[in-house]
């Protein structure tokens, strides 16, 4: 390490090396140790001074953790559609309602017919006994319906087309042509509900994802302009520093950890409305998916989910901070 | 260390402030600045530290042609160099030794490195012992070696200062220069921009009189 005695300031050479007046004294790892404790610094001390204005502090991130927990949620809410959905992509089943006065004999004939179509890759019949059992044991109607006296329910033929068939239009041809035999009373392509779901949930995607674009916009105004106004209440502290030789990236180091803070705080607060909601949901939401036995399920943030949140929320509001400073920190100059 | 060459500074307002003035500091050596106001002292002042840039001419400090700094290299300029204000400029939400420190900070030196030249630094002005004392908590000379501490504590080879004995009373003035005398004894370079003129008088340092913008003694 360099030895600095009294004050012995011995001429430097006659070249203009800016390098040397960058260095500070000892090692490279003395230095890098330096910088790592600046760092180290700026990290605890920006988040020391927010807390030390603790109501500023508050409505700051209650105002961006209320932005972040909109989008989240909606993208939450989305997610839960969709659960909804995949299990169903691959049904593209064909239910076929056969008129009253057909036999199951009849029935059974027909569905042989069915299956040598070689578009067709299964084929159920399901006679009116196992219908009536069916809706019984789902329907909770069980007792009122043994009061009727003649089974009003048709035998039922399920088709499921090869799954090679995935051309819609083939696949329409098919219900089609099923859908005018005599025998077939009514015939309901599942496919069609399907893919009115799924279309409400990409269209629900959609607008998740631009709410989400909106709200992070948010984000970065919000952070700027909150760092804005730290610039101008340290506007003092910051010439001064210019004035002794720093550098505009020493200047920006600790609003750009405030920045961090700001962001990184908003998005757990976030994370807590968000899961504070769903538990308050949860309930409610098991009792509906009872009803549908059971199919569905609540989903929260999972940790992939939670992590790539606090991420951007910090990463936005870091960004909003950065465009603030390299604007604001230019222009002061000392007089 | 620090050469003015036909140096002309201009504003589109108010015109030269600064017409054709040429001097040359030698390594160690004190001078004033004087002049009345508004013949360009403070303008000499802020070139020197590279707030503003010479309309025409060249000024040199340490081997350096300030005009050919970029600005992002101009921080490391001013490490060379110590400026002491008429008003302190401290931060007052700072105690004694963060603000003497500052510039070891902003150089990167490591946490004893600062420590100790601080100390330094705070002994050589004799406000060894009051570290942790807030700026407010001090006398107007105290504050006042507080801002020179914090000036020298760098080490830089050149030393300026703006009126440093304008908020003081004649005594406490004398201990000042005195101090600037013994930074002068180890070689450093110092500039005192000052119209007092009888503190001036009584030195019987160079002088450099600014009149309209223009060097009439040296």
């Amino acid at each position: 390490m360099k030895q600095i005695d009294k004050y012995p300031h011995k001429p430097k050479p006659l070249k203009p090396d800016i390098q040397q007046n960058t260095k500070a004294g000892g090692s490279f790892t003395d230095r890098l140790k330096a910088y790592r404790d600046q760092h180290a610094q700026s990290l605890f001390s920006s988040l020391g001074r927010l807390f030390s204005t603790p109501f500023t502090s508050t409505m700051t991130i209650g105002v961006l953790a209320l932005a972040i927990a909109l989008a989240s949620g909606f993208y939450l809410v989305v997610v839960n559609l969709q659960q909804l959905t995949t299990g169903l992509e691959a049904s593209n089943q064909i239910s076929l309602f056969l008129r009253d006065e057909i036999s199951e004999a009849h029935a059974n004939k027909y569905a042989d017919k069915i299956r040598k179509n070689p578009n067709v890759q299964h084929v159920k019949v399901i006679t009116k006994k196992q219908a009536m059992a069916e809706f019984k044991g789902f329907s909770g109607f069980g007792d009122a319906i043994d009061v009727l006296e003649k089974n009003p329910l048709p035998i039922v033929i399920e088709v499921l087309p090869k799954d090679a068939l995935v051309d819609k239009e083939a696949l329409t041809q098919l219900f089609e042509d099923f859908k005018k035999s005599t025998e077939v009373d009514f015939a309901q392509m599942d496919m069609a509900w399907v893919e009115r779901l799924q279309s409400i949930v990409s269209t629900a995607r959609l607008g998740a994802i631009l709410l989400a674009v909106l709200l992070g916009l948010a984000v970065f105004f919000i952070a700027g302009n909150t760092i804005r106004l730290e610039i101008h209440n340290r506007r003092q502290e910051i010439i001064i520093a210019k004035l002794v030789g720093a550098t505009n990236s020493f200047i920006q180091r600790p609003f750009l950890y405030t920045g961090f803070w700001i962001g990184f705080l908003s998005g757990v607060s976030a994370w807590f409305i968000v899961t504070f909601i769903m538990l308050i949901l949860r309930q409610s939401v098991e009792n509906l998916s009872g009803l549908y036995a059971g199919a569905f399920h609540l989903l929260f943030f999972s940790y992939g989910e939670t992590f790539i949140l606090l991420t951007i929320s910090s990463t936005l509001a870091v960004f909003g901070s950065w465009l603030v400073l390299y604007i604001q920190v230019k222009q002061l100059r000392p007089e | 260390m620090l050469k003015f060459e036909n140096v002309y500074k201009r504003y589109a307002e108010t015109g030269d402030v600064l017409k054709n003035v040429s001097f040359h500091l030698k390594q160690g050596e004190i001078a004033f600045l004087t002049g009345h106001s508004g013949a360009g002292k403070s303008t000499v002042l802020k070139l020197i530290a590279v707030m503003e840039r010479a309309t025409r001419g060249d000024i040199v400090l340490d081997g350096q042609k300030l005009s050919a700094i970029k600005e992002r290299h101009v921080p490391y300029i001013r490490r060379k160099m110590g400026f002491i204000y008429q008003d302190y400029k401290l931060l007052q939400d700072r105690t004694v030794f963060d603000n003497v420190a500052l510039p070891l900070v902003i150089a990167g030196y490591g946490h004893q490195e600062v420590s100790r030249r601080v100390r330094a630094a705070l002994d050589k002005v004799g406000l060894l012992g009051k570290e942790k004392k807030f700026p407010l908590a001090l006398s107007g000379g105290e504050q006042q070696r507080v801002g020179i501490a914090r000036a020298v504590v760098n080490k830089p080879p050149m030393i300026i200062a703006d009126e440093p004995t304008g908020n003081l009373d004649p005594e406490l003035s004398a201990e000042i220069m005195a101090l600037f005398e013994q930074f002068q004894n180890v070689g450093v370079t110092i500039l005192i921009a000052s119209h007092d003129i009888s503190l001036i008088q009584k030195m019987n340092h160079r002088v450099l009189r600014l009149d309209h913008g223009q060097l009439v003694a040296s």
